[in-house]
């Protein structure tokens, strides 16, 4: 008794072949051209899903924060004595009001300032000491337009005049670090995307190879039978697109469940540059072309490797 | 196109074969083979017929010389070029070379599924032929399981489904019974007399004296003689 399955579902599988591949896709052996590539296909393409949902993720974030900061100036009164502070807090709001491109201003409240400092002086700091530590009052400024050099230091000149301990910073300044480290991040998922194409493309033609070698005999028959090389690379490309597709599939499944629970980790959370990278439709979008793109990759990738071994023959 | 180009369907003109630096395995070969005609290519063991065979079903090119075939110069001729003259001739290998992983009718039906015959077109033909070599109760064997015999068959019946403009055979009664010989060598002059030319590379000379309006190619050590004269000056056939 063969291990092998029986003649009847051969004949089966056969007629499968032939009905949604051609007859020609009886001429490799179908079973040696799959074995691991569906495995080694679902890798990449998981692996690709998430570095591309990482970037874009990133991406996000990066846009998200520059569209809310990119117009924000704070206005620091750093003066110790608390009640000259105030009165600088108050001329201050003053002289923004007649600055040109201030769209909005607002004192933020003493309570919110305690809270901000909180976890690294603690809340109970005066009465503890008895001596207070001057915190600098904020002036949280909305521009218009983008906080430009110019815009902040007209802003500097007209608050200066009226609060001469006031100093003027363009929050995207001080975020600018944290932007040039999540757009490195950015470029790195891109990079990873790009090797793991490179890596697909590399294990197909390997796999390729390997299948051409172990059927040479048999292509050089369906050769001088009259079969073109567009026929065999046919073959080829059809065995290597189911593989592709259903090693793609699986690979996008994985992804999606890796990504969906980390993006539930990140929004618990609650930090708002961190849910401001929630990906949005065309993003889930992209992630769907990725099997998409690696099994059209896969078939290029075979049908040019089989075309080249087959131009070296007569 | 001269008149004489247009009758023949192969032309050799001082064609000469060396694999990579050796000496030459064939050596000035000029000869035209005309369609309808049966030829038999005889010689000894290394005299060079499977070289001459493997030049005429295009699965080698000459190292010099000219090859004409079915009116195309088959050495200028570009590789996208080569499946179509192939298409035109049928071949049984000496060794059979039947496809591993196919069964005994898909490996038959192949020649008619490379030139693009859709199933229904290929199942009676292939069935037809399965049963006239005598296996059709076989079609579903892979070709481990049959006997030498049996691949022989089976590879005579692949070569020849296609109905060729040529048959070329590498010793197709090598493997098979008296019986079976005398009834492949009846199958080859059917085709034979149905306009097919017939090539037979053979080392048994009871096989010559079978086939009466037959025609002799000897080789010996890569070099053609003409015994009969045939090949110089053919005998004329009715067109």
């Amino acid at each position: 008794m063969s291990g092998g399955p029986s003649k009847r579902v051969r004949q089966r599988r056969a007629r499968a072949r032939r009905l949604f591949a051609g007859a020609e896709a009886e001429l490799v052996p179908q079973g040696r051209l799959s074995g691991p590539m569906p495995w080694v296909i679902a890798i990449m393409v998981a692996l690709t899903a998430i570095a591309l949902a990482t970037g874009l993720a990133l991406g996000n974030t990066v846009t998200a924060a520059t569209a809310e900061i990119e117009g924000g100036v704070t206005v620091q009164l750093v003066e110790p004595r608390a009640d000259v502070r105030e009165r600088e807090a108050a001329r201050a709001l003053d002289a923004l009001k007649v600055v040109q491109g201030v769209a909005s201003m607002r004192l933020v409240p003493q309570e919110e300032l305690d809270a901000l400092v909180a976890p690294w002086l603690g809340s109970s700091i005066d009465t503890a000491t008895g001596a207070g530590i001057p915190v600098p009052a904020l002036i949280d400024v909305r521009l218009q337009r983008a906080a430009s050099p110019e815009r902040v230091a007209a802003i500097q000149r007209a608050v200066t005049r009226a609060a001469p301990s006031a100093r003027v910073d363009a929050q995207a300044t001080w975020l600018k670090p944290v932007f040039d480290a999540i757009v490195s991040l950015q470029w790195l998922a891109i990079v990873l995307v790009a090797l793991l194409a490179a890596a697909l493309s590399a294990a197909v033609l390997l796999a390729a190879r390997s299948t051409l070698g172990t059927n040479r005999e048999t292509i050089e028959i369906v050769h001088l039978l009259g079969g073109t090389d567009a026929q065999i690379a046919r073959v080829f490309q059809r065995a290597i697109a189911f593989d592709a597709a259903g090693g793609g599939a699986f690979g996008l499944a994985l992804a999606l469940v890796v990504i969906l629970s980390l993006g539930r980790r990140f929004a618990g959370l609650g930090a708002g540059m961190v849910s401001s990278g929630a990906l949005v439709w065309s993003d889930w979008l992209l992630l769907a072309l990725v099997p998409i793109m690696a099994t059209l990759l896969a078939m290029v990738t075979a049908r040019l490797t089989v075309m080249q071994a087959l131009r070296k023959m007569l | 196109m001269s008149s004489k180009a247009d009758g023949e369907i192969i032309h050799f003109d001082n064609v000469g074969l060396r694999y990579d630096h050796d000496r030459e395995v064939l050596s000035d070969l000029s000869f035209t083979l005309f369609p309808g005609s049966f030829y038999f290519l005889t010689g000894a063991s290394g005299a060079g017929k499977t070289s001459l065979l493997r030049l005429l079903y295009l699965a080698q090119r000459p190292s010099r010389g000219v090859i004409r075939m079915f009116g195309k110069d088959a050495i200028t001729l570009p590789r996208s070029g080569l499946p179509a003259l192939r298409r035109r001739i049928g071949v049984v290998f000496q060794d059979f070379r039947l496809v591993p992983h196919l069964s005994a009718f898909d490996n038959v039906a192949l020649p008619l599924r490379v030139a693009g015959f859709g199933e229904r077109e290929i199942a009676g033909p292939v069935r037809d032929i399965l049963e006239w070599v005598g296996l059709a109760d076989r079609q579903d064997a892979r070709p481990a399981t049959l006997s030498g015999g049996e691949q022989q068959r089976i590879a005579i019946a692949r070569a020849v489904i296609a109905r060729p403009d040529m048959l070329v055979a590498d010793e197709p009664t090598g493997n098979v019974d008296p019986d079976m010989a005398v009834k492949l060598l009846r199958l080859f002059e059917l085709l034979n007399r149905q306009g097919t030319t017939v090539v037979v590379a053979t080392h048994d000379a009871h096989l010559l004296r079978k086939v009466p309006d037959s025609l002799i190619m000897r080789l010996d050590r890569g070099r053609l003689s003409d015994p009969t004269g045939a090949l110089r000056y053919p005998p004329r056939r009715p067109a």
